[in-house]
């Protein structure tokens, strides 16, 4: 796994970002970008050689979902590994979430731990 | 509420009235007095056109007491209603939690360095420490040893009481739960005021309805989005909900059922 990869944090809050930046920064991560919601956090990964994204869902604007969508359906984005660390948690939301291509669900509250071992199976399956 | 005590008396008495006006109707029809009988209905219509006026009359005084309470009207209307202090109050939550996150997130960054410095100069002077206690140590890297523990002591204080001072910041930023816990105190107070008193309007309504006979769309009341693409935020008592996984394990069980 690549410690200098490019990491896109997208939450409305900015205190569930810093907190996943400074997770992310604990694991060796430190080139991590931030932003609010889909409708900015898109054209910076249509625009940013982004590597990994970690998104919410529940956002004003873009959801995490829709922007999941997005990323599949774009042509040089579709294979970007996408964790979603969001507080919803409800069986058919995750499923749809799966369906629309999730590399990882991690729910909210989460431990560092936790961030740790889904972060280190998806670049497992994406390395492998 | 005394008004409901009112209402009760009314409504058993409208009933009553009723009751005992058609079993009169029926004994009039049965000694044949039609002309009786018609006047009975009209005495029955008239009590229940009275009840209805009066009902309505309780309902309209009783809607106005609530737009008055919830301080909804026009006049004031954005300066103190109950709905815009329930807003400001949650907000002032909103922005408690934030600093009080921050503030913790702030002390923590400026603490980890300084833990972390305390941590290598201290392995820094073990290595040597240990030298000296296998006697492989020279006399003047002896000397040298122990300035930098004198050192190292010096740094140990002033990083400590630092990170003292941080623990106490942190401690200190947790008093949101006690404030922002007393606001939304308020607020659960005043929505459940809010409900039985609409609950109250509701009740009044049902005997207009009755007395009307006019019957709701059971459907209108239960347009729900449930739409699952639309985030709905934390599951409260969640452990408690069929179709919510209560946590990380339920989630990658059901991911893993999935395939993944």
């Amino acid at each position: 796994m690549d410690k200098n990869m490019k990491i896109l944090v997208v939450d409305d809050f900015s205190t569930m970002r810093r907190i996943i930046k400074n997770l992310l920064r604990d694991l060796g991560f430190t080139n991590t970008q931030e932003a609010d919601d889909g409708v900015t956090a898109l054209p910076m990964l249509q625009n940013g050689d982004f590597d990994f994204l970690v998104t919410d869902w529940n956002m004003p604007g873009m959801t995490g979902i829709e922007l999941l969508k997005h990323v599949r359906e774009d042509e040089r984005l579709k294979t970007l590994p996408v964790l979603m660390v969001t507080a919803e948690a409800k069986r058919d939301q995750i499923v749809a979430a799966a369906q629309a291509g999730v590399n990882g669900y991690v729910i909210k509250p989460f431990t560092a731990a936790v961030l740790k071992e889904k972060i280190e199976k998806i670049f497992e399956r994406v390395d492998g | 509420m005394a008004s409901q005590e009112v209402e009760t008396a009314t409504e058993d008495s409208f009933e009553k009235i009723f009751g005992d006006k058609a079993k009169e109707l029926v004994s009039r029809l049965e000694n044949n007095d039609v002309a009786g009988a018609v006047g009975l209905i009209e005495d029955l219509q008239k009590v229940r056109d009275q009840n209805l006026y009066q009902e309505i009359g309780r309902l309209t005084r009783a809607l106005h007491e609530s737009i008055k309470n919830f301080k909804l009207d026009s006049n004031i209307q954005g300066a103190g209603s109950e709905i815009d202090e329930a807003h400001e109050g949650l907000n002032y939550v909103v922005n408690m939690t934030a600093k009080a996150a921050n503030k913790t997130m702030d002390m923590v960054d400026a603490a980890l360095p300084v833990s972390k410095s305390i941590s290598i100069e201290a392995a820094d002077i073990k290595q040597d420490w240990n030298r000296f206690l296998n006697k492989e140590l020279g006399a003047a890297d002896f000397r040298d040893l122990t300035k930098r523990i004198s050192v190292f002591l010096d740094h140990t204080e002033v990083n400590t009481n630092k990170l003292n001072s941080n623990l106490n910041e942190i401690l200190l930023a947790q008093d949101f739960q006690d404030l922002t816990g007393q606001v939304i105190q308020r607020i659960t107070t005043m929505v459940t005021d809010v409900e039985s008193r609409l609950v109250n309007l509701v009740a009044m309504a049902g005997h207009v309805d009755q007395m009307t006979g006019i019957k709701h769309k059971q459907a209108d009341a239960e347009i729900i989005d449930d739409n699952p693409l639309k985030g709905v935020g934390p599951q409260i008592n969640a452990e408690d909900k069929e179709d919510v996984a209560s946590d990380q394990v339920d989630v990658d069980d059901l991911l893993s059922s999935l395939g993944f």
